[in-house]
């Protein structure tokens, strides 16, 4: 049960208030969150808070919040709830917001406030949740959502970030898949699309003599449906292709999912409602079947302060930044680097270097002096001076990898059964991304 | 907003709630019902509308009626339940539509809150089984929530029950597989194997929250694991991987992580996630390395030699923030585990010139203290500290340097006995601190008895901590925390639940308070610590006074004249009196006031009764006279019992004297 929802630009603005059961205060909760998360100690959590002392309809009100693309979902609830419900409905709302905004963010939702309202009215009655089947709620939501830009399919500018190609080789932009599913309705000449995402985070974490000390893989197929639902039956088959030698642990697949053939041939069917649906997920741990998509060689010399690391990446990558604390007090860097694309500079008591593309197969070294003032101290209890000064490392690197799985799990085909109704075939986009969510090297 | 409405709105709203065709548009009756909560005055206009949507063709429409239902019981406040209205939503129960039925459940927990929610018995339970799987997830979570309630006839039903319940353990959404796994855990209460089995197979779900994207759902699982940990202390061994930090994890996550590391290390492990930990110690951020030292300092408990090693080796680092940290993890290991007093002996000196914050030094100069025998260099570290105990801010350090010394002064007196001096007399004649300067004058009056006596009092048997520690495995059964789980007790911890809900109940019987307990409000009249002096009494003497004595005033009188004085003694009463302090403090002790005088009577007098378990009658007589500044006590027995007698008259003695103090 839902007393209240709101959400707060990042700078802890109210963009949206709804009050779902006027048990409770007005509309300074949402500032009295702002202040409660601002002003918490560093140990303590923000993810479930209690308001206590101050005013006394406050009383005892749990906020339960979670940040989305720099916004606070926040909802309060003066009973003992489900945590996982509650967060997983604010994960839906978010996803929700954004099928029908476009994307979430600030912008996006201080455009389409009415439009918001709206589907939350159709989402929560009384502060319990109704539906958030984007099937269902199409009925009912009569608003357009305003999209800041028109999106044009030659704006060749936002080309890129997947650079995802597909059987036609067309490039889709990446701008594509957020737009809001809704706006068919108005707008005839969009086209229906299917996006399918295969994106894996991989956090890894290596000894600093190279040997591997743990890979984890977690997964995720994702689908966006532009279809226009209604008249039309849809069906999408996906065969994620597991070769031999490709394995994957603890896979759970979404409700929609019909698994019939799955044993057999691999074979997944769903009826996709329009929106965002994640299809399946997996995870793989320590095994990786292909080696890890980069290795870093380190060396260090404390004579002179100066270390000397070569990067190793196997697949073509981008926007790779390599992370690495520094012991306090370093003021001065060089750098020797082997292209001008390369930027490394000194931040926040570390040494990051960037690059923005990487080619399969290549190695790239960066040299970086710097000067290490001596630990404080007598000389006799202090270190010999080729041990390492505290608070080098670990590196970490984080990246991208397009056209890349980890866990070498590729969707081999897409086939949608879709009776065309007047309109073109539908175009459809799978593509694949590894991204880094901890890959660290211990120097 | 046209909530909370202006005069329009309401006139506008009760308009609409009149036309009958709102019904027709699905749409306004879902407006025009939903905003009816917070309308004060159009509760007669309401009924017929709602009514009329339970019976409506459209499920849309009977979905907004049901939660209406509720809305306007909550709106009327404390009107009575309707009867019929609840008959008709439990029949909606049946209803075709999935929202529909969770609806009424939801609702008709609202409407019969007063008589302890709505009651799920073997039929509606049953349909309700039979029907989750039509239901979405929301609905799912909802209706294993109302299940909770539900106690299955027999085993068999039970396990029916389990087995269409399992493929909710593999459900793709986190809300439904705790949902089902505490519903399991619940019915399961009786089959402690089945709810390790169950445990095992939400491993999994578990552990990929815990690796999620989304923070919020990695913290509130990680609270969970922790959860599940205090039962099953192996339960996530071989997956301890999975809860190293990563660097770009927010602060609150990677505390988390650390505490579930500490609680999973066994033998296999214990060597990664020590690597690990130490990893962690030398973190940019100072709070994190601390909290990571701190961990391993609970591991040495178990794994002490190990630890003891990676933390001496920190202490090389001669860095602030962990040397600090490092010498508060041995005093606490030392305390707990003796043996490695002697590494931990050996690590110490050197480390005094890392030291500056107050938690810090105090643990350096109480391990130097008490440990100093061993430690050679133990004099000349707290000749330090004396030195500059005139520039010390913190009054604890100060306190804890003369416990210290005094301590190594026993075991080395030659190379201590000037500094000691030295500090008593700055303690005594220039510290500012009073509790510093009364502890200083303790010592030396102590010392002023003789070095034996010091000895004694200082160097007396502790109490052993080790037994604690071998008994307290932490080893709570699932069944204490089945009904926490999948709530927000375990994000919150158990403590700091406990103190939300006690603010939330003192606040829900506030003012009922002063009914039950006149006399709080005039202040407590014995404070805490009197009273447990009071009770300590009886308790350590072989007098028990039975509570509850009933003896009329008839029947005292005729024992008291039969019976000849048994004890008399007179007790120094100085200045005023008040009579209900004192029979209050009497009723403490379990001591009986038959009858006294008004207060301000003077002389005054109190007759007050008392038996012990045996039945032995204490009947006494309080004379007050003022003129005198004394109270005369006589005590009357039925049997003689000098033993007894005794007892009874420190008790009074006790009270009184009490009392007396707390006036002065």
């Amino acid at each position: 049960m839902i007393s209240q929802f709101f959400i707060l630009s990042s700078k802890g603005d109210p963009l949206i208030y709804k009050d779902f059961r006027g048990d409770s205060g007005g509309r300074d909760v949402a500032e009295l969150f702002y202040r409660k998360l601002t002003g918490l100690p560093g140990d303590e959590s923000p993810v479930v808070m209690v308001t206590t002392g101050g005013r006394r309809h406050h009383e005892g009100r749990h906020f339960i919040h979670i940040r989305h693309s720099g916004l606070y979902l926040v909802v309060t609830t003066s009973e003992n709830v489900s945590p996982f419900g509650l967060l997983e409905l604010l994960s839906r709302l978010a996803t929700l917001l954004g099928d029908y905004c476009g994307s979430l963010g600030e912008g996006t939702i201080s455009r389409n406030v009415a439009l918001v309202y709206e589907l939350l009215d159709e989402v929560l009655d009384y502060g319990y949740v109704q539906t958030t089947s984007t099937e269902m709620l199409r009925n009912f939501i009569q608003t357009e959502a305003v999209v800041s830009k028109p999106f044009s399919l030659f704006d060749l500018s936002s080309v890129g970030l997947f650079g995802a190609e597909t059987q036609q080789s067309k490039v889709a932009p990446s701008s594509a898949a957020s737009r809001p599913v809704l706006s068919s309705r108005s707008d005839q000449s969009q086209k229906n699309e299917v996006f399918l995402d295969v994106v894996e985070r991989l956090s890894v974490l290596i000894a600093s003599n190279g040997s591997l000390l743990k890979v984890d893989v977690q997964g995720e197929i994702r689908l966006k449906s532009f279809l226009p639902s209604g008249s039309v039956r849809r069906e999408v088959s996906l065969f994620p292709g597991y070769g031999p030698g490709i394995r994957v642990d603890e896979v759970s697949f979404h409700s929609f999912v019909n698994l019939d053939e799955f044993e057999s041939h691999r074979i997944l069917r769903l009826q996709p409602p329009q929106g965002e649906l994640t299809v399946m997920r997996y995870q793989l741990s320590d095994d990786l079947p292909s080696p890890l998509p980069f290795r870093l060689f380190p060396s260090v010399q404390w004579d002179r302060g100066s270390g000397r690391s070569t990067l190793e990446p196997k697949p073509r990558s981008l926007n790779v930044r390599l992370h690495l604390p520094l012991p306090r007090g370093v003021i001065s860097l060089s750098q020797e680097l082997s292209s001008p694309e390369q930027k490394a500079e000194l931040a926040e008591g570390a040494l990051r270097w960037d690059l923005p593309r990487v080619q399969g197969g290549s190695q790239l070294s960066g040299l970086f002096q710097m000067d290490v003032p001596r630990p404080p101290g007598p000389p006799s209890h202090g270190l010999s001076t080729s041990a390492p000064p505290l608070g080098l490392g670990p590196a970490s690197l984080s990246f991208e990898l397009p056209r890349h799985t980890c866990s070498g799990l590729q969707v081999r085909f897409l086939r949608l059964a879709f009776r065309p109704c007047g309109n073109a075939n539908p175009h459809k986009w799978v593509r694949h991304l590894s991204h880094s969510d901890a890959y660290v090297i211990r120097i | 907003m046209p909530y909370l409405g202006s005069e329009d709105v309401v006139k506008e709203l009760k308009k609409a709630l009149c036309n009958p065709h709102i019904q027709a548009d699905r749409l306004r009756y879902r407006n025009v019902i939903q905003r009816v909560i917070r309308m004060p005055g159009v509760q007669e206009y309401i009924q017929q509308p709602i009514l009329n949507g339970l019976r409506d063709k459209a499920s849309y429409v009977r979905r907004v009626a049901v939660l209406g239902c509720a809305k306007m019981h909550n709106l009327h406040g404390d009107s009575e339940v309707d009867g019929a209205l609840v008959n008709e939503l439990y029949s909606l129960l049946r209803d075709q539509d999935p929202i529909v039925v969770v609806n009424c459940l939801r609702s008709l927990e609202e409407i019969l809150k007063q008589e302890g929610g709505i009651v799920i018995n073997k039929p509606i339970a049953h349909h309700l089984l039979n029907r989750m799987s039509k239901l979405d997830q929301w609905g799912q979570a909802e209706v294993l929530n109302f299940l909770l309630r539900y106690q299955p006839r027999s085993e068999e039903e039970l396990f029916d029950i389990l087995n269409l319940l399992d493929s909710f353990l593999k459900s793709g959404s986190p809300g439904v597989v705790m949902g089902a796994t505490k519903l399991f855990l619940i019915l399961a209460k009786k089959f402690p194997h089945v709810q390790t089995d169950v445990l095992v197979r939400v491993k999994g779900p578990l552990l990929a929250a815990c690796s999620s994207e989304s923070r919020e759902l990695c913290f509130v699982a990680l609270c969970h694991v922790r959860q599940i940990l205090h039962s099953l202390p192996g339960h996530f061994s071989s997956h301890y991987k999975k809860f190293f930090c990563s660097y770009s994890e927010p602060h609150y996550i990677k505390l988390q992580k650390v505490e579930v590391l500490c609680e999973l290390v066994n033998d296999e492990n214990v060597q990664q996630v020590l690597e690990e930990l130490r990893g962690y110690c030398t973190d940019v951020s100072a709070d994190f390395a601390q909290a990571a030292i701190f961990a391993i300092g609970s591991i040495a408990r178990t794994y002490t030699d190990q630890c003891v090693q990676i933390l001496t080796e920190l202490l090389g680092l001669r860095q602030e923030h962990i040397t600090t940290v490092v010498v508060q993890t041995f005093r606490d290991l030392v305390w707990l585990c003796p043996q490695c007093t002697e590494a931990v002996c050996q690590a110490l000196p050197g480390c005094e010139e890392n030291i500056q914050d107050s938690e810090g030094k105090q643990a350096l100069i109480w391990l130097l203290g008490v440990h100093g025998e061993r430690i050679p260099n133990a004099p000349y570290v707290l000749e330090d500290f004396v030195e500059n105990v005139k520039s010390e801010t913190f009054p604890a350090v100060k306190m804890e340097l003369l416990t210290a010394l005094l301590r190594l002064f026993l075991s080395r007196p030659a190379e201590c006995q000037d500094m000691l001096g030295r500090l008593l007399y700055y303690c005594i004649e220039e510290e500012k601190d009073m509790a510093v300067r009364d502890r200083g004058l303790f010592y030396y009056r102590l010392l002023l008895v003789g070095i034996d006596e010091v000895k004694r009092i200082l160097c007396s048997p502790k109490s052993d901590p080790t037994l604690g520690l071998l008994e307290d495995p932490a080893e709570r059964p699932v069944n204490s925390w089945a009904s926490d789980f999948n709530t927000l007790v375990p994000v919150y911890g158990k403590s700091r639940w406990a103190t939300i809900s006690k603010c939330h109940g003192a606040e829900r019987c506030g003012p009922e308070l002063p009914k039950t307990s006149s006399f709080a409000a005039s202040g407590p009249l014995i404070p805490e610590e009197n009273k447990e002096r009071v009770q300590e009494v009886p308790d350590s003497g072989t007098l028990m006074l039975v509570p509850n004595l009933q003896l009329t005033a008839d029947y005292f009188e005729k024992t008291w004249l039969s019976l000849k004085v048994a004890h008399q003694q007179v007790l120094p009463w100085q200045g005023e009196f008040h009579p209900d302090t004192l029979q209050m403090a009497l009723q403490v002790v379990n001591i009986q006031t038959i009858a006294m005088s008004r207060a301000g009577a003077r002389p005054w007098k109190a007759y007050l009764s008392a038996q012990d378990d045996t039945g032995c009658l204490f009947l006494t007589e309080l004379l007050w006279k003022p003129e005198n500044s004394e109270m005369q006590i006589s005590v009357k027995q039925n049997e003689t019992r000098t033993e007894t007698l005794k007892s009874f008259i420190s008790v009074l003695e006790t009270v009184i004297g009490t009392i007396e103090e707390i006036k002065s």
